[in-house]
């Protein structure tokens, strides 16, 4: 029997600093995301990022952010007890056991958009697995305005994952064939998950490609957030933040319709929480906490 | 800050805004709410700040197109009691 692809599964990863000693730093500060989808730790070294782990979110949180954290030590002979202060974020921040404090993930997406990207940035959309949230920052990072829509889970990552799976599409190659059609189609009019993949499934047997209907459905998707955004506003800079601003198929479409560019960076998207998180454990460990 | 509680869907936009600047903790909105939507709490938004604003309850973000219809009778509706309540002016509403 053939071996069973799972089209929507992305790669998970641990990545950490060799040039980085944390035997020797002051202050070893962590941030715990565990989302709906994926989870991240991060961990800061005086301020540095020392490492980091980016993995799916299983069905518990207490396991999937001792996973998480455990895949950023992994290698560098640290342990838990180093650790002086942990924030978790994210839909189970809760439900982190060794966590100091939960935030809440907008706190912690602005901040982490803020040493990503700049202090100019005063825009972020953080597109995550279940929910999407338009947040306005200043410029240190403190959340002025914010919008959040989780009642839906049409326009968010696990609605690409499941176009993924239905059209047999790994999930990186999205953006890219999403580009390939010789004309742009309407957007599909359904702004649901579910009646969106009835719907694809209508275009398929009606004639449409593949690449046809990920166009198709990348649009509707760019425009529903663009949407979302429009109520607080887009001031420049815009960042993106979350799984989906690795999808060129909706981030080049959401530009188009914003008429504005998003800011890039050389860190990865999906661990802005986390990031923010340990900025917030490495300000409290300062104040003298723990 | 301004906080926007609530859901947009097929059917509108249902927010209630809150302006952390504006809030000044003093909670004379709580009682008013004849569906019990608000509470004081730290600011979760600005975790490194000390002050105690009024937020929506959790549970409630997402049914407030509901839980706030009898203060929005369509026959007309008066001043909205957490508003009214409010010397500072930090609550307004979407719809």
């Amino acid at each position: 029997m053939a071996e069973l692809q799972e089209f929507w599964r992305w790669t998970e990863y641990t990545w950490n600093n060799p040039d980085i000693d944390w035997r020797k730093a002051k202050r070893i500060a962590a941030g715990i995301d565990v989302g709906s989808v994926s989870s991240q730790a991060l961990i800061l070294a005086d301020g540095q990022i020392f490492a980091f782990s980016n993995l799916r979110t299983g069905s518990n949180s207490p396991d999937s952010a001792h996973k998480a954290v455990n895949g950023a030590m992994k290698d560098t002979g640290m342990e838990l007890s180093n650790i002086n202060y942990s924030v978790g974020t994210g839909y189970g921040r809760v439900n982190i056991p060794f966590a100091n404090r939960a935030i809440t993930e907008i706190a912690c997406h602005a901040r982490g958009a803020n040493f990503m990207a700049g202090p100019k940035i005063r825009t972020v959309l953080d597109m995550g697995g279940q929910d999407c949230k338009a947040i306005h920052c200043d410029e240190r990072g403190k959340v002025s305005n914010f919008l959040m829509n989780d009642k839906c889970a049409a326009g968010t990552g696990r609605g690409m994952e499941v176009m993924a799976d239905l059209l047999s599409i790994p999930i990186k190659e999205i953006g890219e064939l999403s580009y390939q059609v010789d004309k742009e189609p309407a957007p599909v009019s359904s702004t649901c998950v579910v009646f969106a993949k009835s719907e694809a499934l209508g275009l398929m047997r009606s004639g449409w490609s593949k690449n046809m209907v990920l166009a198709a459905y990348c649009s509707a998707m760019a425009h529903r957030v663009s949407l979302l955004l429009g109520r607080i506003g887009v001031e420049d800079q815009f960042f993106i933040t979350g799984g989906i601003a690795k999808n060129p198929g909706i981030v080049k479409r959401l530009e188009k319709e914003l008429g504005i560019e998003s800011v890039k960076t050389k860190y990865d998207s999906q661990i802005a929480g986390a990031l923010g998180a340990a900025l917030f454990a490495d300000t409290l460990l300062q104040k003298g906490g723990a | 800050m301004i906080a926007n509680y609530g859901y947009k869907d097929g059917s509108g936009e249902f927010f209630i805004a809150i302006d952390t600047d504006k809030c000044n903790g003093c909670g004379d909105c709580v009682p008013v709410c004849p569906a019990k939507l608000l509470a004081m709490a730290d600011d979760e938004y600005d975790p490194l700040s000390e002050k105690t604003v009024v937020t929506v309850i959790e549970e409630e973000r997402k049914k407030i197109k509901y839980s706030c219809a009898p203060c929005k009778p369509a026959s007309g509706r008066g001043p909205l009691p957490c508003v009214a309540a409010c010397t500072p002016g930090a609550i307004a509403h979407s719809w």
